[in-house]
């Protein structure tokens, strides 16, 4: 008695922010509790690991700048799906809209002599423009003939991988690379300001910052981002209210590829000043950003915070190797968990969970019928 | 009462007298504007109370004469259903029913309401159902009974419960109070898949069907059959079925070859074949031309003939006169009436659904300027091999409203977007005033002065996820007053919604609220703030009043007829047929994307009209 009754879901049109805050830390929490399974497999005691990862990463200066580091490109691509994503433009092809920004910036960093105040910004804007380029194509496939872009940014991301081993095995090797495959130095003109004791490259930084800014006023406040809201939210009615679909999707999949584009750049530039094997380039960012923006539910300023969330992760992936002697592709793992526990509470955003007693034994009885 | 629901009730009670074979001339469902006519009588509902006078009630004019009404005693055993024939009932009734159904039985000598002797006993009976929604309460203490051999209309506005409560019985809602009870006993509908264990069958609003497969597999996706040979002996038990019933279908007809009448018959056989003895049908008529609603009621006479109840949920004045013998009008969650068919008229009826009488918009006298909206020649193909649009010529002029009537899907809705720019025409000229917009894009033709309030408001007409504010500047958001130099001035934006608000009384918390919130009456008003606030030559209109209720419609239709008599022409397409006469001052009629001819409002008379919907221009013409 008492006790009897079952949880029923009911529809509602709108979950409360607190709500939906709830729900992704109880995804996060649950995705974790999953990942605990796979450090039992290692034989690692998953409470120690966690505490493990988050004393060596949030819990240490270093380890902070580490988190930082990994956040910024992270941050950078996170905020241009972001925008994507309002405009109902999936774009999976960061990973290799990033590596073509990081061929771009190596194309001029390596080949164009340019005055020294010149080069850095060069080499970041030819950055954005080749990562836009790659993404250009996807969006005139979809917007001429509908090709779905889910699947031609993800092609592009393997053309894209394989691009830039060819051009480090071949025409861009370096004269001193034996061995390993990467091209020459860059000129240190083309080097990033770095903050002290850390790969934190200044500039991107403060451009990943500015960008989030940038976007979020856009949404806000532009009748370029209102025409962008209207055709994700709605294309029927963006259509009907005279909305040119086409120029507005092509501005958004070049901007959200530009975006990724000067992440890659970003990277050459002030970690490795060379070109060199793409899983050095990018760990992955591309992927993860995509769970970044998904985190930030439409807005580029959560996006910044999703994305330090996540460079938590792939610096704990640091320690996990370090210290606890795991593959570095547990943050895959995690971060892979994190995204499908999220995707899947999404339905519970639109239902109220409640508990329904059931009627009285008694009432359950025929009461006669005739 | 209406000539025409007089007409009905002479016809159901002619036919229950026989054997079910009289078939009397079509008779037109729509009364046009006799359907508010003089209240006859007081109207004796009582409040929450549908069982006031339970002695009182009987089985309905239906379950009367020699085996009028013999529903299934029990499953599958043949059953005397008429003189000198029999049927074998191939829909067994759930567990809960045989008892029930042998006490209907035993009343159904009883005569019609005016000497009503026998309570027969409720297949259902719904007793006190409140169901909670976070900040509304959608049904507020429901009491509904169910009879055999009725056809129960529930009537009420947009909101009142109907749906919801309904929802209940179908098992999609459960009752935060309140119980339902089958012949009797208590039962716990939790999922649709128990209401229709217990014989409760749903028609849904909109068919459910998968299109590219045949009547026969779709039936045979709802029925359980054999593992290896689902569909073994299925064509011919439909085929009894339909034939019982008159609800003829070729069970290897393929959805997408059906009419919307056909596919809602469909529907009806599948909740019959799966044992359904109570029918819930969601305003089934909405898609149906007059005939074919005529043969809908017919086919609910004969069910209920047989001792199935039927529940018609609608905001149909007409109908209910005409198919129901008991009503239900719900208001606001609560029971405002409950009466039977005979007790009332439309009039009374609409005040009940409302709370006060309506008087119907009138439509003036006023001059005709000049032509404003030209069309010329459009072609357009269509999905199929039948173009959507086949030569169709049409001028509107300035201060006057000219209705556009037909089925649904005889290309209405692609003249009304290339009429709005949505589509471009294979050929054919678009002018409006002097502009040629063949060709244009929608904006174009919003800066010339059209505007447009499209038929699907959720989809097409509103953005879900903004707020009023933003909706309300769809149209003019990238430019002055509202925007400078690609920077939107939300001052202006929120100011400016404020004012349409209140001017055309849309009621919400406020401009933030986003659009998906508001009720159809509101977010259509929304769309007409939108529209009309430029001052448009032209209007083209695609069902306005859909779905709305009563006062809603209201409000609209004035605003059409204010619009009009201020010099704007206004292009009216409507599947109302009471709508389009009450408003127009000529109609066009379309048929497989050609206008079947043009009428004079005085000419239009809804026969006519429904010859030429169906494509029977010499009979039409002969008509006149």
């Amino acid at each position: 008695m008492g006790l009897r009754g079952r949880l029923v879901f009911e529809p509602r049109p709108e979950p409360p922010a607190g709500y939906v805050l709830l729900l992704s830390i109880l995804a996060i929490i649950a995705a974790l509790l999953a990942a605990a399974v796979v450090f039992a497999v290692y034989g690692q005691n998953p409470w120690v690991a966690y505490g493990t990862i988050i004393s060596g990463t949030l819990g240490d200066p270093i380890g902070l700048l580490s988190v930082l580091q990994r956040a910024v490109p992270i941050a950078l691509i996170s905020v241009g799906l972001v925008l994507a994503i309002r405009a109902r433009f999936f774009n999976i092809g960061a990973e290799g809209q990033m590596l073509m920004g990081a061929v771009g910036a190596a194309g001029v960093a390596l080949f164009i002599p340019l005055p020294a105040p010149f080069m850095l910004p060069a080499a970041l804007l030819a950055g954005v423009l080749a990562g836009a380029a790659w993404g250009l194509l996807p969006a005139l496939l979809k917007l001429r003939w509908q090709v779905n872009e889910v699947i031609t940014t993800l092609m592009l991301n393997y053309v894209a991988l394989y691009g830039v081993n060819y051009l480090i095995h071949g025409p861009w090797k370096g004269d001193m690379a034996v061995g390993y495959a990467y091209s020459n130095l860059f000129p240190t003109s083309a080097w990033q300001a770095l903050m002290a004791r850390s790969n934190v490259g200044l500039v991107t930084l403060a451009l990943a910052v500015g960008l989030a800014a940038l976007v979020a006023f856009i949404l806000a406040k532009t009748a370029f981002g209102f025409r962008l809201r209207v055709l994700g939210e709605n294309p029927q009615a963006a259509r009907y209210a005279g909305v040119n679909a086409l120029s507005t999707t092509l501005l958004v999949a070049l901007l959200s590829a530009g975006a990724a584009g000067l992440a890659g750049a970003g990277e050459v530039t002030a970690i490795h000043h060379r070109l060199l094997d793409p899983n050095e380039i990018s760990l992955g960012y591309g992927y993860t950003a995509i769970i970044a923006a998904w985190l930030a539910r439409g807005n580029p300023l959560t996006a910044l915070v999703t994305s330090v969330f996540l460079g938590v992760i792939f610096a704990g992936g640091d320690v996990m190797k370090v210290a606890l002697q795991l593959p570095f592709h547990m943050t895959g793992v995690i971060s892979g968990l994190i995204l499908l526990f999220l995707i899947s509470s999404e339905p519970l955003l639109r239902v109220v969970p409640r508990w329904v007693r059931a009627p009285e034994p008694a009432a359950l009885q025929p009461t006669g019928g005739d | 009462m209406s000539r025409v629901a007089f007409a009905w009730r002479q016809f159901t009670l002619m036919g229950a007298a026989g054997d079910g074979r009289a078939t009397p001339a079509a008779f037109p469902l729509y009364s046009g504007n006799e359907r508010l006519g003089q209240p006859k009588s007081g109207l004796k509902g009582v409040a929450g109370s549908p069982l006031a006078a339970p002695s009182a009630l009987c089985s309905g004019p239906h379950a009367q004469g020699p085996g009028g009404a013999s529903p299934g005693a029990s499953g599958g055993r043949p059953v005397a259903t008429g003189p000198g024939r029999s049927y074998r009932t191939g829909d067994p009734p759930g567990p809960g029913f045989v008892s029930s159904l042998g006490a209907a039985n035993d009343t159904n000598s009883a005569r019609p309401q005016a000497s009503g002797t026998t309570a027969a006993e409720p297949l259902v009976y719904m007793r006190g159902i409140v169901k909670r929604f976070p900040g509304v309460t959608a049904v507020d203490g429901v009491d509904l009974a169910l009879y055999p051999g009725e056809v129960h209309a529930l009537l009420g506005e947009n909101g009142a419960g109907k749906t919801t409560l309904m929802n209940v019985l179908y098992g999609l809602n459960q009752p935060d109070a309140g119980t339902v009870e089958l012949a009797g006993a208590t039962v716990s509908l939790r999922s649709p898949r128990a209401a229709l264990a217990n014989g409760i069958g749903f028609v849904a609003q909109h068919p459910l069907l998968v299109r590219r497969h045949s009547v026969l597999e779709n039936v045979a996706l709802a029925v359980p059959g054999g593992f290896l040979r689902p569909m073994a002996g299925l064509a011919a038990r439909l085929n009894e079925l339909a034939e019982r019933y008159g609800l003829a279908v070729n069970p290897q007809a393929f959805v997408w070859q059906l009419s919307a009448g056909e596919r809602q018959r469909v529907e009806i056989l599948k909740a019959l074949l799966r044992g359904a003895r109570v029918l819930i049908l969601d305003e089934p008529t909405s898609v149906l031309t007059p005939k074919e609603a005529t043969e809908l009621f017919r086919a609910l006479t004969r069910l209920c003939e047989r001792g199935h109840a039927v529940v018609l949920i609608t905001h149909k004045l007409d109908e209910v006169m005409a198919a129901a013998q008991r009503i239900t009008v719900l208001r606001a969650g609560r029971v405002a009436a409950s009466v039977m068919a005979g007790d009332t008229d439309a009039a009374s009826l609409a005040r009940f659904m409302v709370g006060r009488g309506l008087e119907a918009p009138e439509r003036r006298e006023c001059a005709r300027g000049e032509t404003l909206l030209r069309l010329e020649g459009l072609n357009l193909p269509g999905h199929g091999d039948e173009p959507a649009l086949r030569n169709v010529s049409l001028a509107v002029r300035g201060g006057e409203i000219l209705g556009v009537a037909g089925v649904a899907g005889n290309g209405q809705q692609e003249l009304v977007e290339v009429a709005t720019g949505m589509l471009r025409p294979a050929s054919g000229v678009v002018q409006v005033g002097e502009v040629n917009l063949s060709g244009a894009r929608p904006s174009a033709f919003w800066a010339a002065g059209v505007a447009h309030v499209p038929e699907d408001r959720f989809r097409t007409g509103l953005v879900g996820n903004l707020s009023i504010a933003e909706n309300l500047a769809l149209r003019d958001f990238d430019r002055a007053p509202l925007a400078r130099g690609g920077l939107v001035d939300r001052k202006a934006l929120f100011e400016r919604a404020r004012r349409l608000m209140e001017e055309f009384d849309i009621r919400a918390p406020g401009p933030q609220v986003k659009a998906r919130s508001l009720s159809g009456g509101n977010a259509q008003k929304l769309i007409l703030a939108r529209e009309l606030s430029a001052n448009p030559r032209v209007i083209v209109a695609a069902h306005p009043t859909y779905g709305l209720d009563a006062g809603a419609t209201d409000a609209v239709q004035r605003i059409l007829l204010e619009r009009r008599a201020a010099g704007a022409a206004v292009l009216l397409v409507s599947e109302d047929l009471d709508e389009i006469l009450k408003l127009s001052d000529r109609v066009a009629v379309l048929h497989e994307g050609q206008v079947m001819g043009v009428l004079d409002a005085a000419d239009a008379t809804p026969e006519r009209l429904g010859l030429l919907m169906a494509g029977r221009r010499e009979a039409a013409v002969a008509e006149a």
